[in-house]
């Protein structure tokens, strides 16, 4: 039978043994295929592109989040396509928006669901051909109560 | 019966860029719930959502399950002429719904 | 002398175990930035879906007689407002006690002989969330005399029953702990007066009985089936015991 001391020593080792999976997890970024879906390889810059969302949301079922790129609306530079990624939604593209020079502004929010606390990516698509995104990191609460109702 | 609900100024100034809101009544049935007798409940979102105004399409959204229950969307657009903003969606079993809104557009 | 004491401290006791809470608070009140903003935007808010459709159904003729609600009751936002402050109450012809829900289904059957509403439907949720909207603002005000009162008396019994597996009444989370934290959630009052509301926990609106459904299965308790007697006798209860809130329907909690 374990000692308290072998137990708690065991069950720091596990700690240790879980943190350094979760650095390896981190290391192998989950948005690099989704990026590489939507911007066909072409690279993306950090910037231009707000992305708001609480930072501490009530429920993963409605959170709100609002998207804003910095840029004209003209015919001649406009933003065409946002994004929003996921790093643990089973299905990780949350959505993606498709812009005119009509729209005047590019700006879009929308309430989404979340399978966690994760970080989320919106990338923009401008009509020169070039990818900004911005990330931003979001927990998620729940209930504090079981609810069959 | 798909129900929507869409919010415009009830005027604008030609070149005015107003803001468009849209609350669909969809449960965006995510895929991954059951029902009583332990079923998946299939995935059925709404998948495809187009606004057109006075008939030329101004903005489209692709939509997941990550998207929630009973979808809010909210864009901006300008206001040229007066007519309606018309919106038209599709969810996974193929029923389609549309809702219009008047634009009145003043000077 | 002692025994007069005894005798008045123990009726103190009794009335502060059945007073309201000091001060009354919505629920909107316990609820996140987040939340507040959602119930308070009147379209941002997703129960207004249901208030929506409900303003459809209210014109819309059902049974054989072709009524619609409209048909008899006109302009709902004249005919109507105020009206749900004063539920649940008892039906005159009845003598039971009827819930809003009950009243609406009452009129379909007996005015417009049209098939009931399933409780909890969209339908029955977007006709009562449609005609308590047009009481926003107008604080509760129920009856408990006369053939009210022994439903209200069950109903106070009920919300200082200890029951279910955690040995829980209402009264020990939403009088003992309101404003306090249980996990990430700030503990309400416990007030029917946003009801139907959309949660977002549910995805969609709901009534208060589904509510009533939510904190017996979170104290591991049985539930009742909706419309049941218990619910209706406690619905009372709650609404005197939040009298004078002003009534939000379509509340937004998470």
């Amino acid at each position: 039978m374990p000692t308290r001391r072998q137990f708690v020593h065991a069950a720091g080792t596990l700690a240790a043994a879980s943190l350094l999976s979760l650095d390896v997890a981190a290391q192998s970024d989950p948005f690099a295929p989704l990026i590489a879906d939507f911007t066909g390889g072409a690279p993306i810059k950090q910037g231009r592109v707000t992305l708001d969302i609480p930072e501490l949301a009530d429920n993963g079922n409605a959170v709100p989040l609002r998207v804003s790129v910095e840029n004209d609306m003209s015919s001649a530079s406009h933003v065409q396509r946002i994004t929003i990624l996921s790093e643990k939604n089973p299905r990780p593209v949350i959505g993606t928006f498709h812009l005119t020079p009509r729209n005047g502004r590019a700006l879009i929010s929308t309430r989404i669901r979340l399978n966690g606390a994760q970080r989320l990516m919106a990338i923009a698509q401008l009509s020169d051909g070039t990818y900004w995104s911005a990330s931003a990191d979001v927990i998620v609460t729940s209930s504090a109560c079981w609810d069959e109702s | 019966m798909s129900l929507a609900r869409i919010q415009v100024p009830p005027s604008a100034k030609r070149g005015e860029v107003i803001e468009v809101r849209i609350a669909i009544q969809h449960a965006m049935e995510a895929g991954f719930r059951y029902d009583n007798n332990g079923r998946t409940i299939p995935k059925n979102v709404i998948n495809t959502l187009v606004a057109r105004y006075n008939g030329t399409e101004v903005f489209r959204a692709e939509l997941g399950s990550g998207i929630s229950a009973n979808p809010y969307l909210q864009f901006f657009m300008t206001a040229e002429a007066s007519g309606d903003i018309e919106f038209s969606w599709v969810d996974d079993a193929g029923e389609r719904g549309s809702e219009r809104a008047a634009i009145v557009v003043v000077g | 002398m002692t025994a007069c004491l005894l005798a008045i401290v123990i009726l103190a006791a009794c009335s502060t175990q059945a007073a309201q809470p000091v001060p009354l608070k919505s629920g909107v009140e316990f609820a996140s930035a987040d939340v507040r903003s959602l119930q308070q935007d009147d379209f941002a808010n997703p129960g207004m879906l249901w208030v929506t459709r409900g303003a459809k159904l209210w014109l819309e003729p059902a049974g054989s007689d072709g009524k619609a609600c409209g048909t008899c009751h006109g302009d709902a936002n004249r005919s109507m407002k105020g009206v749900a402050s004063r539920y649940p109450r008892i039906d005159s012809v009845s003598t039971g006690l009827i819930n809003l829900e009950g009243r609406i289904q009452q009129c379909r059957e007996r005015r417009q002989h049209a098939p009931l509403m399933a409780y909890e439907s969209d339908e029955l949720l977007a006709l009562t969330a449609y005609v308590a909207s047009q009481s926003r603002g107008i604080p509760v005000n129920v009856e408990i005399d006369g053939f009210h009162r022994a439903h209200f008396e069950r109903g106070r019994a009920m919300y200082y029953q200890r029951v279910g597996q955690m040995n829980l009444a209402c009264t020990n989370c939403h009088d003992a702990n309101w404003s306090k934290k249980l996990g990430a959630e700030t503990v309400s009052q416990g007030h029917g007066n946003a009801y139907p509301i959309y949660r977002l926990e549910w995805q969609a609106a709901g009534s208060l009985q589904r509510r009533f459904r939510s904190c017996l299965s979170g104290v591991r308790a049985e539930m009742f089936p909706y419309g049941a007697a218990e619910y209706l006798d406690l619905e009372l209860y709650l609404a005197w015991r939040g009298q004078g809130l002003a009534i939000e329907t379509p509340g937004v909690r998470r």
